[in-house]
């Protein structure tokens, strides 16, 4: 008999309390790179709409995580990723569509100064809601946690998104939806469990 | 405009095998009681949001950033500990080298000491070692970098837990959904079957897969010693005949 000799995907480990040691050196103290990945998404002026996006992460006993790391991945406002599996077009040369932020050192909050993501489509060509998709890793948590932040005043967009739609308990919809602030500013806190555990995903 | 046919895309990515991978609640690792989501997973095939993932230039990585050794320390003056050389293949799947994926790695001194404000063990601080450290795939996905060989150390979690000695990686391949943080063992470690972080994997195969080897064709005589460890992300699909609406 023949032998199927795919590999398999490395095991997943935690991060551990120290994977700002790693990933964001400079915030810790550590001064080895010129700056920390990710805390620039844009690198000149942008195109389309300026937004800050402002979360925690509470862990199942409403307690804020202080040594999480949060990353999000977004296209530019037009839709288009700046990634070289991009074959659509050409993104905003002034945006990187990808943020790194490891929290407050206090209360744990983390920030993006982003820009609106324009809408993709999903692979049968319906078009889905803008959305970002966000990355979560602390100690604690065995593998990252995949989720996406949509966009609380894109509720049209949202009601025809193709993923949405499918999600049996509409009732945690909201937890995947950032809310407009009084200061402009968007709310995305993400809550790893209990009765407002956010929506994670299996991609 | 007429209708005409056009060679289908490329795939998605391969799901993730969570019958492999370790699961969210894990009881004898303490933190992960509170910090696992309970409901399941919404899974879906991948999107672009999933398939694209950002470039990292190799123009981004200074000098020494792949040597941990010197780049903390003081002019002429290295980190102190077993020297050692890391290096392997980062591959998918389907076995194919992933050229240009940006690794960070982190670790404790050679004494098991972490420089963080919020670390509490006693061993001492290297005044030489940072412990971090970054480079970029080749073109056939292999890296390598230079380090001391990190201690083992307590950490607050049984009475009398101690972690194995291991070097933390944080993994970007060409496409979000492949995101990876995980961890490298030493061959040997007799901690590797006490710590109840490595117990969180499935089987001594999981195990296996982030031990790194003693390699001694990759060593340095006289002067450092070298582990060999893979990484391996998911792949995507290789069919080009995906389900699609003819036509498109």
């Amino acid at each position: 008999m023949q032998r199927i000799d795919n590999l398999r995907e490395s095991p997943s480990q935690t991060a551990g309390p120290y994977v700002h040691i790693g990933c964001t050196p400079n915030f810790t103290g550590i001064k080895i790179y010129d700056g920390d990945l990710g805390t620039q998404m844009k690198t000149g002026p942008v195109q389309g709409t300026e937004i800050t996006i402002k979360g925690t992460v509470y862990d199942g006993t409403g307690t804020p995580l202080r040594d999480a790391m949060v990353e999000i991945w977004q296209p530019d406002a037009a839709g288009l990723f700046a990634s070289a599996n991009e074959t659509r077009g050409t993104a905003d040369p002034n945006f990187t569509g990808w943020g790194r932020s490891p929290g407050d050192m206090v209360t744990g909050e983390f920030t993006f100064e982003t820009v609106k993501p324009g809408a993709v489509p999903f692979p049968d060509g319906r078009m889905q809601a803008p959305h970002i998709t966000a990355w979560i890793v602390a100690r604690g948590i065995n593998i990252g946690l995949h989720t996406r932040i949509y966009f609380e005043d894109e509720a049209e967009a949202n009601a025809n998104d193709p993923i949405l739609t499918r999600i049996e308990h509409q009732n945690r919809i909201p937890t995947l939806l950032a809310k407009k602030k009084g200061d402009g500013s968007y709310r995305f806190d993400v809550h790893l469990q209990g009765p407002l555990e956010t929506i994670f995903f299996d991609i | 405009m007429s209708i005409r046919n056009t060679p289908p895309k490329r795939g998605g990515f391969i799901p993730r095998d969570r019958e492999w991978q370790p699961d969210a609640l894990t009881p004898p690792y303490k933190t992960s009681i509170k910090r696992s989501p309970q409901a399941a997973l919404l899974s879906f095939p991948s999107t672009l949001s999933e398939e694209t993932s950002p470039v990292f230039g190799h123009n981004l990585i200074g000098d020494l950033d792949n040597d941990l050794i010197l780049n903390y320390a003081a002019p002429g003056q290295s980190a102190i500990g077993p020297r050692i050389i890391v290096h392997g293949r980062v591959l998918d799947e389907n076995g194919r080298g992933v050229p240009g994926a940006l690794l960070e790695f982190w670790q404790a001194n050679a004494g098991g000491r972490y420089r963080h404000k919020k670390e509490s063990y006693l061993a001492a601080l290297d005044p030489n070692f940072g412990g971090c450290g970054r480079t970029i795939t080749g073109e056939d996905g292999s890296y390598e970098f230079r380090t001391v060989q990190p201690g083992p150390y307590p950490w607050p979690n049984g009475m009398n837990d101690w972690r194995p000695a291991h070097i933390h990686f944080s993994v970007f391949g060409h496409g979000f959904a492949q995101r990876l943080i995980t961890q490298m063992y030493f061959e040997g470690d007799p901690h590797i079957k006490l710590c109840p972080i490595v117990g969180v994997l499935k089987s001594q195969e999981a195990v296996d897969a982030l031990t790194g080897l003693l390699d001694m064709n990759r060593t340095v005589p006289m002067d450092s010693r070298a582990y060999k460890f893979d990484i391996v992300l998911r792949g995507r699909r290789q069919t080009y005949f995906e389900n699609r609406k003819e036509g498109l």
